[in-house]
């Protein structure tokens, strides 16, 4: 049992957590005929509380309530692993990585977020309107144009072999490294860093 | 109007029967492991999101690989056996039909993803972390959402 604890405390490889991700979709197709999303959520949750009377969130959002609950849920997991199963050491994050984000200006990295960033502290600032509100508002509005994100297009859509949700993946990933290779250092600049 | 006719759902729901009180309990069950998933792997690490998209770990694309191949091999079985639902219906898998938004959205998507370091499923996962601060991303993100769906006739796609 010790060792069970201390098994599950560690930060599990990608090769539990990948398939425990991939049959996501099977546990829901086969519970309840729902195909995995999450994306959709912020729909849900715009049609519930400002529709204003706007076609693409006019509908029964309350037959999807299954996916405001799925997103919830997703919360407690959040809460519970944090917790309860904690990982009693610091993050390792590889030595490339921490380099380049040195020279960016970050410095702590003994915690799953950059705490330069992350904290109340920072989110009316500069750093905040670009890593919450910017970032934010990009997935949001990103997310859905393409039709889903991550979970959506890359794992339900890809596993179905539908190359549209192919494609959407590739330009998820070409949004990412131009992000990151191309735009981060400037605007890391700009806001203080 | 029943359902979401709109392919741009997509995660729809193409259950006939309805479920009631404690049956749904079990989307919040599915979503709890998810949740417990996504911190113990470290997949809400913004860290773990800048070492993907510079290349320097493996670690993310071995996720998203393996749940790739999980899905497949599961929706194949599913196919294959002819796997009804719990509520004995046939399991109908939506279609997605190509649009320009999967490219345009999703390059959108994707400058975001890098800035947040995390995707929507993160992003609910952070906040019971009790990283409230990403609280703000979610608005910002509803807002994204509700600006398309305001917009929506004005993009191409």
């Amino acid at each position: 049992m010790n060792q069970f604890i201390e098994w599950i405390s560690q930060p599990w490889p990608w090769y539990v957590a990948g398939p425990m991700i991939g049959l996501t979709v099977p546990a829901l197709l086969i519970l309840g005929n729902k195909a995995f999303g999450i994306s959709s959520s912020l729909r849900h949750i715009c049609a519930a509380c400002v529709p204003a009377g706007i076609p693409f969130f006019t509908y029964n959002w309350k037959k999807e309530i299954w996916n405001l609950l799925f997103v919830l849920g997703t919360a407690i997991g959040g809460f519970i692993a944090i917790n309860f199963l904690g990982n009693p050491d610091t993050i390792v994050i590889s030595e490339a990585t921490q380099a380049d984000l040195k020279a960016l200006g970050l410095t702590n990295f003994s915690d799953l977020m950059p705490e330069e960033i992350f904290s109340w502290d920072t989110a009316f600032t500069g750093k905040g309107i670009l890593f919450f509100v910017i970032g934010g508002f990009l997935v949001g509005f990103g997310t859905r144009y393409a039709g889903g994100c991550t979970s959506g297009h890359a794992i339900m859509g890809i596993s179905s072999l539908q190359w549209p949700s192919l494609v959407a993946t590739i330009f998820f990933m070409a949004g990412g490294f131009f992000m990151t290779h191309v735009l981060l250092a400037p605007l890391m600049k700009l806001v203080g860093f | 109007m029943d359902s979401i006719a709109d392919p741009n759902c997509v995660a729809p729901n193409s259950s006939q029967t309805k479920d009631k009180g404690l049956a749904l309990l079990k989307y919040v069950l599915i979503g709890t492991l998810f949740g417990i998933v996504f911190v113990k792997a470290e997949i809400i690490s913004w860290f773990r999101i800048q070492e993907m998209f510079r290349l320097q770990s493996f670690h993310m694309f071995g996720v998203i690989g393996s749940a790739i191949v999980t899905g497949i091999i599961s929706i194949q079985l599913i196919k294959r056996l002819n796997i009804k639902s719990i509520q004995g219906e046939a399991i109908i898998i939506p279609t997605k039909e190509f649009k320009k938004g999967q490219v345009i959205g999703g390059f959108i998507f994707g400058l975001g993803w890098a800035i947040t370091g995390a995707c929507p499923g993160p992003l609910f996962a952070q906040i019971g972390s009790g990283y409230t601060v990403v609280l703000v991303a979610l608005v910002a993100a509803l807002a994204g959402t509700w600006i398309y769906g305001r917009f929506e006739k004005y993009f191409p796609n």
